[in-house]
């Protein structure tokens, strides 16, 4: 493997798309929405406003494994809200932010290559199919970690912050949201990684690819439905074996993604 | 660089090539030798583009082989493609990227070693006349400027071959005569192999040692212009500077030679006439020069006005309808 060739192409792919203001806005905004602002309001409301429906906390707590339960036991109302949702609710919605920054740089990196028509010079270069086809998975694969581990250390001090008066300490990292973290969050980047790329090898523009690679956040959306129903919850447990799974369904779309990478028939598209 | 063998630089035997029922290349057969220009002609679709694709390695042929510097473009790909250069029809280079920075990408790509990279590029862009616009985005270049800057992409890494396809498409005339003479230079001074695909035959005529005619994936003529032009009988001409009192003699030694017609002949009244003289059939002009001779008729200049590459290519269309 030519690592150079293929650093160069990292570089380059992570250098386009810091001058794309079509890429970097949902790539700023969505993390600065969903890791920022909506924890400082889910943090700070319960001090000025009175939430409607608090009385139904235990009956939602009700809901949750036993060992959520315990930890919350004897706490107030609304250092429970607070757990609840920054800790539990909340932690669905974090692995958006990799799914959705793999998958758009994916597809400005893959379909936008050949939508600019500049594809064929990398196919004419000695890099070999396999080589092209690391950087141009290296490259969405590096941002999104690199966002992912951002948008935590900021969610983990906005929610701290915000959730002093109430619970005054740090509560944030749980050992649940490491795993997540470190586990799951790549796993559901190399997942929006697979679908992206499998999608840009058969369309023509990046539109397409993003409306059509957008489907691979249809599982995080479902983890979030089920938490929220009270179908399945985030423990310790629970989002390891989420891990594991997610791992297994990327790896298999991205080997699929791999193979599908065919110089002929890119040469043909581009 | 890397050397062929037997002074063949590029070599293909039966090439085939087939996008499902479509014979996009149909038995492709070609020697190209070291430090030869050589022109693939053809209208659009006629196989020029997937040609030069096969021969790097990017596409599969479907039958038939080729050897590229020696490299087997499917088995070596990657080792072939360090010692070809490629330009194609579109620039292919990124808008949001500055010149610079796009050489600088490709040098690494080809693994160049990283001191002599700035060196390189440098002098590319001063003899690509891209010094003041290096620095700028490529998104603010004309597409001259573009065309150029893939030229550079192309000499990037000291290639032995290179493929030029429609090098001077979208270029001014004085860009496109001083890619000419770069074209010439890297062949005679440097020893590079050309292969330049191309719809203008002038270009053509002027750059080409050898061209190959495309049409509908199949070779229907190799040579040089003049080797096709005679093969093809396509009329030339001939200005014969002769005594004026000649005149008589001359009309009656071409009445005798089949294929000869006396056009224009320049009776301007001084000592010496022009005679233009049509020869159809391809009839070579020494023959006519000695016919001449033979009736003492006394020549004083023989200038052949030879059929152009554009004759011949219609001539072969002709052919082919």
């Amino acid at each position: 493997m030519n690592w150079r060739a293929i650093r160069a192409v990292v570089r380059r792919d992570l250098t386009l798309v810091r001058q794309s203001k079509a890429v970097m806005i949902p790539l700023v905004t969505v993390p600065l929405v969903l890791l920022v602002i909506l924890p400082l309001v889910a943090t700070l409301a319960p001090n000025y406003v009175n939430i409607p429906g608090l009385d139904d906390l235990d009956a939602l707590l009700g809901q949750m494994p036993e060992d959520v339960r315990a930890g919350l036991a004897g706490a107030g109302d609304q250092e429970r809200l607070v757990v609840l949702l920054t800790v539990y609710l909340f932690a669905p919605l974090f692995l958006l932010i990799p799914t959705m920054v793999a998958n758009v740089i994916a597809a400005d990196s893959f379909a936008g290559e050949k939508e600019r028509k500049t594809l064929e010079a990398l196919l004419y270069s000695p890099m070999t199919d396999r080589e092209i086809v690391t950087a141009k998975l290296l490259a969405p694969w590096l941002a999104a970690m690199a966002v992912t581990f951002v948008g935590f250390v900021l969610y983990a001090i906005v929610v701290n912050a915000g959730a002093w008066p109430v619970m005054e300490r740090i509560f944030f990292p749980t050992p649940m949201w490491l795993l997540l973290v470190l586990w799951v969050a790549p796993a559901v980047a190399a997942l929006g990684l697979g679908g992206a790329v499998l999608v840009s090898l058969r369309v023509g523009t990046v539109q397409e690819a993003y409306q059509l690679g957008g489907l691979v956040v249809l599982p995080v959306v479902a983890l979030m439905v089920s938490q929220a129903t009270g179908l399945l919850f985030f423990t310790t447990t629970v989002v390891f074996v989420i891990g594991l799974l997610v791992w297994l369904l990327a790896l298999g779309l991205l080997l699929i993604a791999v193979r599908s990478f065919d110089r002929p028939r890119l040469t043909v598209q581009a | 660089m890397a050397q062929s063998r037997d002074g063949v630089a590029v070599e293909a035997q039966g090439l085939t090539v087939h996008y499902g029922q479509f014979k996009a290349v149909d038995g492709l057969s070609i020697q190209i030798r070291t430090g030869e220009i050589f022109g693939l002609l053809g209208h659009n679709g006629a196989g020029k583009t997937t040609a030069v694709r096969t021969l790097a390695g990017l596409l599969r042929p479907t039958a038939g082989w080729a050897r590229v510097n020696g490299l087997d473009p499917q088995e070596q790909g990657p080792q072939l493609r360090k010692t070809i250069g490629v330009s194609t029809e579109s620039p292919a280079v990124d808008e949001r990227m500055t010149g610079e920075a796009t050489l600088a990408f490709f040098a690494e790509l080809y693994d160049l070693p990283p001191a002599a990279i700035p060196e390189r590029i440098g002098r590319l862009l001063e003899r690509f006349d891209l010094v003041e616009a290096g620095k700028r985005r490529v998104g603010e270049y004309s597409k001259g400027m573009r065309q150029r800057l893939a030229l550079a992409r192309a000499l990037l890494h000291d290639p032995a071959v290179l493929f030029f396809d429609e090098p001077t498409s979208g270029l001014d005339p004085v860009a496109t005569r001083q890619t000419n003479e770069g074209i010439i230079e890297m062949t005679r001074g440097q020893g590079k192999t050309v292969i330049l695909c191309t719809h203008n035959l002038t270009q053509a005529q002027q750059l080409c040692d050898r061209v190959a005619v495309l049409e509908h994936g199949r070779v229907i003529a190799v040579g040089t212009p003049h080797e096709l032009a005679r093969d093809l009988r396509v009329d030339w001409s001939v200005i014969v500077e002769i005594d004026a009192q000649d005149l008589a003699a001359a009309r009656r030694a071409l009445a005798q030679l089949p294929g000869v017609e006396v056009v224009d002949p320049d009776t301007g009244g001084g000592m010496t006439l022009r005679l233009e003289l049509l020869l159809r059939d391809g009839v070579p002009v020494p023959r006519v020069v000695a016919h001449l001779a033979a009736a003492q008729v006394g020549i004083h200049a023989v200038v052949p006005d030879e059929a152009t590459l554009e004759d011949v290519y219609f001539a072969l269309q002709e052919v082919q309808a």
